[in-house]
């Protein structure tokens, strides 16, 4: 009798220590961010890795207390970051069970984000479910927000339809004659969706327009052989595209010999990306977007020069959009978890406290202000930025000719959905 | 018959115990693991006749958007039913082709079959109104007018499936030990001695072809339930093609052995993928040629073949 009490004795003590241990594990403790992000396929080169290249050294910085004010706080709240990285490649079906293998088996606190728009329509239902505040930071399509509405998903960049809205603004800025113009976009949901914001934004800007050609190559076809001599042939002012990644690299250069650039005013939607690693060999005079105010067209901030400088210094190129995409996510991730120790005392934050903070939040990002504003508060708007390509002095081509775009002037209002608005003739823009 | 069903029943306890007792994330793993495994059971039919479809995609995407839409667009909600009419979808898109593909062999088979099933991903990516490349959501299904919450949403239609997929497991097993399943082993040997015996090596193949296409719409509408979501991509030749690795792993003595293989890949993967973020592929690529360089029959041979071999000592 003696003996079990004695031992009952033990085990109190023991179940003590372990408390008290795991009292001082708390005050270290970390927070478990998952990130998924393309690091094979296609979009890995163009979107996945540069993010995830951002990501680390914003993540290490971050840890390391070594960001400016407002990120200079360790971590998350002093919490240490701990990355845990999946590879989006595998579709949809690989990625919702990647998901829950992220949340029910890793146990991360948060999960950050989805290049494509099929896998964030995929997750969004499952992170409801599973009700885990989930951030998709990059994808595109303003399905996720329109169609549905959700508690615990947010999305930390604008949708697509600023993209082609603030390029037919940037074409009526600089007062390009437009009278006939055509499209070559990829043979999938992006290409689409991006061709019909296009058209619909042009009859409201240049109303007399009229479209020569539209092609829809399909998705990695990387020859353009045929529709370059379409286009040549049609002769547009104009020539607008989606391309993005490997296919925009291969139509610029199978393009570029046979007089594609200087035959018509071609422009890329969210081409800016294919700058870098074409350098020198990028034509001249095309119009890019960046799908927001990214790298040659960022804003010039304190924040915005640490960054670049940070980005810089690891590897050697210019930051342009995926790893700002990924940077707008992580620093606005960072200030939502700190808002939400606040207000609970310091504890680590629950996914309902996440979520109450990231709700209509606003934050400054190295891409200018983030604020989350549609979609009940969980679809973010951003400003956005256009140029045309041009050398500098040092005979680099970079982007000139910047003009940038208030969120309000090119996002639909909270309430109005991004097709509906522009044909309704953009009502309630604010473009001062 | 009441011994292979009775191997059923059990082999069903056995894993509803198992998915009772298994964290959540295993729950989900292993309902597409069965999924796979159906689709990958019917593939393991024609194999046994000497054909390898690389087109599996087609039924189990026609099974998946079926019973999708009807789930998203018309509010049918009944697991059992929506799984029931993605069998019978993909076995009538199956029947539909098999006419034209039965008298195919080998690589052109293969290709054929992989072929169609491009058409299909091209159509509905081209559908806008279905979401095109984006696919749709699929709503959760119900179970016998019960809607379960979340916490118990994974494991009511992990039962469903494992239910289904014994039941499938056991009708195949019976059917390839039946007079009519032993001919597509015959005609795997020697397809001009099997139709000099009498039987006909075109509707021995039609007939696989069939069930092949039901089993895989049987797995696309349970893999749309389980994800809640279905897009193109479950058409697309890598869908396929995963699937015939999984029946190959499988191997095609055992008709459970390929469950077990779907899952083994799908947690490898899925551990590689963790642990190796940047070179996951190299590590399932090292493991799928280990096993196919001490197991070329795959999973199933490691009992299969002792039960033969027991067999054949006793006669």
């Amino acid at each position: 009798m003696f003996d079990v009490r004695k031992r009952g004795g033990i085990a109190a003590l023991l179940a003590g220590a372990a408390l008290a241990f795991g009292g001082a594990a708390q005050a270290q403790e970390t927070f478990k961010v998952g990130i998924v992000t393309f690091l094979s396929g296609q979009a890995a080169q163009s979107f996945g890795v540069p993010a995830w290249d951002g990501g680390k050294v914003l993540i290490e910085a971050f840890n390391n207390g070594t960001a400016p004010a407002p990120y200079d706080k360790k971590g998350f709240g002093g919490m240490e970051i701990v990355p845990v990285v999946i590879d989006e490649a595998g579709g949809a079906t690989v990625q919702v069970q990647e998901y829950r293998n992220l949340v029910q088996r890793e146990n991360v606190d948060v999960v950050v984000g989805y290049v494509s728009s099929g896998d964030c329509l995929a997750i969004a239902p499952v992170a409801e479910e599973l009700k885990k505040f989930t951030i998709l930071y990059d994808c595109g399509t303003p399905r996720i927000f329109e169609d549905a509405s959700y508690e615990y998903v947010f999305r930390t960049a604008a949708h697509a339809t600023q993209d082609n809205v603030g390029l037919a603004r940037y074409l009526k800025a600089k007062g390009v004659e437009v009278s006939t113009y055509a499209g070559i976009n990829q043979d999938y949901a992006w290409g689409h969706d991006s061709w019909a914001d296009f058209t619909a934004a042009m009859k409201q800007v240049y109303p007399e327009a009229t479209v020569s050609a539209e092609l829809f190559p399909a998705f990695g076809a990387g020859q353009y052989g045929t529709e370059i001599s379409a286009l040549l042939q049609a002769r547009p002012d104009l020539i607008h595209s989606s391309l993005w990644g490997g296919d925009n690299q291969a139509l610029i250069l199978q393009g570029l010999p046979r007089g594609l650039f200087q035959r018509s005013q071609v422009v890329f939607s969210a081409g800016d990306h294919a700058m870098p690693p074409l350098g020198a060999n990028y034509p001249e005079g095309v119009i890019v977007g960046a799908r927001g105010a990214y790298g040659y067209m960022a804003p010039d901030t304190e924040l915005n020069r640490w960054w670049t400088k940070l980005y810089m210094d690891a590897y050697n190129v210019i930051p342009v959009q995926a790893p700002y995409r990924m940077a707008q996510a992580l620093t606005g991730l960072k200030l939502a978890v700190e808002k939400a120790m606040e207000a609970n005392g310091g504890k680590k934050p629950t996914s309902e406290e996440l979520a109450a903070a990231m709700k209509n939040f606003s934050w400054e990002s190295p891409a200018g202000l983030i604020e989350m504003t549609n979609g009940g508060g969980h679809q973010a708007i951003q400003p956005i930025a256009f140029g045309r390509s041009m050398k500098n002095d040092a005979g680099e081509v970079v982007l000139g000719d910047i003009v940038r775009f208030p969120a309000r002037c090119v996002n639909p209002p909270a309430d109005m959905k991004g097709i509906d608005w522009i044909n309704a003739g953009f009502p309630g823009a604010q473009c001062d | 018959m009441i011994r292979v069903f009775g191997l059923a029943a059990l082999g069903a306890v056995l894993a509803i115990v198992a998915g009772a007792l298994a964290p959540a994330w295993l729950v989900f793993t292993m309902t597409k693991a069965i999924a796979f495994g159906l689709v990958a059971l019917g593939i393991v039919g024609l194999m046994r006749g000497g054909l390898v479809s690389f087109g599996q995609g087609l039924y189990y995407c026609a099974g998946a958007y079926v019973s999708g839409l009807l789930a998203a667009r018309f509010g049918v909600s009944e697991a059992a039913l929506l799984l029931l009419i993605g069998a019978v979808t993909g076995a009538a898109a199956a029947a539909l082709v098999s006419p034209l593909i039965a008298r195919y062999r080998g690589i052109f088979f293969a290709m054929l079959t992989m072929a169609l099933s491009m058409v299909l991903y091209g159509v509905l990516a081209k559908a806008t109104p279905i979401g095109g490349t984006d696919g749709f959501n699929v709503p959760r299904p119900s179970f016998g007018g019960w809607t379960p919450g979340p916490e118990s949403a994974d494991l009511a239609l992990y039962v469903v499936a494992v239910v289904f997929a014994a039941v499938a497991a056991a009708l195949c097993r019976l059917y390839y030990d039946s007079g009519p399943g032993l001919v597509a082993l015959a005609a795997r040997e020697n397809e001009l001695r099997v139709e000099y015996l009498g039987a006909s090596v075109f509707t021995v193949t039609q007939r696989n072809f069939i069930l092949a296409g039901g089993l895989a719409g049987l797995g696309g509408a349970l893999n749309g339930m389980a994800l809640g979501h279905v897009d193109p991509f479950f058409s697309y030749w890598t869908t396929s093609g995963e699937v015939v690795f999984i029946a190959i792993l499988g191997g095609y003595a055992s008709a459970v052995a390929v469950f077990g293989a779907a899952l083994i890949v799908e947690l490898v993967r899925s551990f590689s993928g963790q642990y190796f973020p940047e070179s996951w592929q190299l590590f399932l690529g090292i493991f799928l040629l280990l096993v196919i360089i001490f197991l070329p029959r795959g999973f199933g041979s490691l009992w299969a073949k002792r039960a033969t071999g027991a067999k054949g000592a006793g006669e």
